[in-house]
């Protein structure tokens, strides 16, 4: 595990989770799970379904208490320090969820009038970013999944917030509510805001985040930088050419491939996948004949499966 | 920063009850059983002799409201009440809106005592409708006029309104109490309708053992024992004791079951939605 770097201003982290666990009965959803989000981050919560991700948002917001462990958000504890460790700190779990026989303007009158400080002055404004002012006057009940995620955002921007944690926000979105969700997250992201989102989704996670936890059966099997996964991910190849001693020093010089060895009447590499192509040409171009050039091993969808499905080699080599 | 506060959530919360369509049922229903009963007075002679100022009906309008309260004591008021106390906590967790306000800029104590208020004002609004509606309707029955006391004397009219929503205000107390109970299971089984059905039952079970005999000194402790305790401002003099014993009584079952909503919603875990 490694913990984010200190911030800058020697302020306290945004999220600081501590062994945190929550068990039901005998199934423990949450297993000594250590977070640690950094200023400026965009962390991705990634894990499959009932993996402990949104059990582990709900104790980081303090709507359930843990059974052990603690969480700091910007240095507050939420079961100690109340609704103050919230300030600054907005977000969901699960969907969204507001009041279905209000208006989403009137939904966002209570919820600005229960944040104070200002809040009401940022309705207009929220609505805008996230394409519903014309909306507004209707009542939620007849909002579609994709406008409630979107008013979600809005209720979450009126609290001006310094850090979101969003439990995945693109759940149920179709491919254009998908797409705009990414880019407002990008957005804020942009705008200084600290994000942490939990998803199912590699692809999104990789999209948008620079820094991830694997979550799997309640356990962190990884956190850290997404790129030293993406690396550790490296798929492995083996490389037969006309001359593998020059062939071994082409591909040491190439970035992108990692750990060249030697193997049986052959080389093998590691490599990420864009390093391949550039590979195959600088050995064109040294006049190195190429024999096979086969993909052995992981790609990064397959190292998050592994991680989430329980392979002990992977979780070793990334840990 | 400035922060929002319990008044804050309490007077969302009554906005919020004003739209909703459950709020109304239990309004129209208190406001339908007087129009009902004075219009079934004016369509005959006679009246409920057998309950205090029945047999004064047709003489004046305020022994109206005093006839329908005796009626409504032992279970429509309770019912209504428990329509929203049981009801305003366990449908927002119910529907997940718990998780969205409890993630603002409030504490969860400001939030329980905005909807604790909250429930106690409805039952409030409740009765002071009930006790208006019939005091009007009646009066237009029957008149305007004095009432004679539970001790024969006469007492004026203006006196005797006085001493009608005074009546009501002690009603109240036991209301109160049912309004705690109902908030309690509200809280604990996170079911709407299992709290509201709990609530009425809980009355139900006290009318019961109010009229089973042989249950020696515990009848004193009884809430519905208390649902007649206003009489005593209907007497000359006034009886206070019938008052005091409702005011401590009532406070015996709404301060545990109030405290006791309150540290549960304090530490509960918020899973709903």
């Amino acid at each position: 595990m490694r913990a984010a770097p200190p911030a800058p201003d020697g302020n306290p982290p945004p999220v600081r989770a501590r062994g945190l666990v929550k068990r039901y009965g005998v199934i423990v959803a949450v297993d000594h799970v250590d977070l640690n989000v950094a200023t400026g981050d965009v962390y991705g919560y990634l894990g499959p379904n009932g993996a402990g991700k949104t059990t582990s948002l709900r104790m980081l917001l303090g709507l359930i208490r843990p059974d052990e462990g603690d969480v700091e958000l910007f240095g507050r504890d939420p079961l100690i320090d109340g609704a103050k460790a919230l300030d600054g700190v907005a977000g969901f779990v699960e969907a969204p969820r507001f009041y279905p026989y209000m208006t989403g303007r009137r939904n966002l009158d209570l919820l600005a009038a229960f944040d104070g400080s200002g809040a009401t002055d940022r309705i207009d404004e929220s609505l805008r970013v996230v394409d519903l002012d014309q909306r507004a006057g209707d009542k939620v009940g007849g909002y579609s999944h994709g406008m409630r995620q979107r008013l979600g955002i809005a209720a979450a921007l009126l609290r001006a917030p310094r850090l979101l944690l969003l439990d995945e926000p693109a759940t149920g979105l179709d491919p254009a509510g998908l797409r705009d969700m990414r880019s407002l997250i990008r957005r804020l992201a942009g705008e200084g805001i600290t994000v942490m989102l939990s998803s199912h989704q590699l692809a999104e996670v990789e999209e948008l985040c620079n820094r991830v936890a694997i979550i799997r059966k309640g356990r962190v099997a990884y956190e850290g930088d997404l790129a030293e996964l993406k690396r550790s991910a490296a798929a492995e190849y083996r490389l037969r050419t006309t001359d593998d001693a020059r062939a071994a020093a082409i591909s040491r010089a190439q970035p992108g491939i990692f750990d060249v060895r030697p193997g049986d009447h052959e080389l093998r590499l590691r490599a990420e996948e864009s390093a391949i192509a550039m590979l195959s040409i600088a050995l064109g171009e040294a006049g190195v004949g190429l024999k096979l050039l086969a993909n052995e091993q992981a790609t990064l969808e397959d190292v998050f499966f592994r991680l989430t499905e329980g392979d002990t080699a992977v979780e070793q080599a990334v840990a | 920063m400035k922060r929002p506060g319990t008044l804050t959530v309490y007077a969302w919360e009554l906005r919020k009850l004003r739209a909703q369509k459950r709020t109304y049922l239990g309004l129209g229903i208190v406001t339908a059983v007087p129009l009902i009963f004075v219009i079934s007075l004016g369509l005959r002679a006679g009246g409920p002799d057998d309950v205090a100022f029945g047999r004064y009906v047709h003489q004046s309008g305020l022994a109206i409201p005093l006839v329908i309260l005796i009626f409504a004591s032992a279970f429509l008021l309770p019912l209504a009440t428990a329509l929203v106390a049981g009801d305003i906590v366990a449908a927002e967790d119910h529907n997940g809106t718990l998780k969205t306000i409890l993630t603002r800029s409030l504490d969860r104590g400001q939030v329980f005592a905005g909807k604790l208020l909250a429930a106690l004002t409805y039952a409030l609004v409740a009765l002071l409708l009930m006790g208006t509606v019939a005091t009007v309707a009646g009066s237009l029955e029957s008149g305007f006029n004095g009432l004679v006391s539970l001790s024969g004397t006469h007492i004026s009219a203006p006196k005797a309104l006085e001493l009608v929503y005074a009546s009501f205000g002690i009603y109240l107390l036991p209301m109160l109490a049912i309004a705690s109970i109902g908030v309690l299971l509200s809280t604990t089984t996170r079911n709407s309708a299992g709290a509201v059905v709990g609530t009425v039952m809980v009355v139900l079970m006290l009318n019961l053992l109010n009229i089973v005999p042989g249950l020696g000194g515990l009848h004193d402790y009884l809430l519905p024992n208390e649902f007649d305790a206003w009489m005593g401002f209907l007497r000359t003099p006034i009886d206070w004791s019938p008052i005091v014993r409702a005011a401590w009584v009532s406070a015996v079952y709404a301060v545990p079951c109030a405290f006791a909503a309150y540290v549960v919603f304090l530490r509960r875990d918020v899973t709903g939605g």
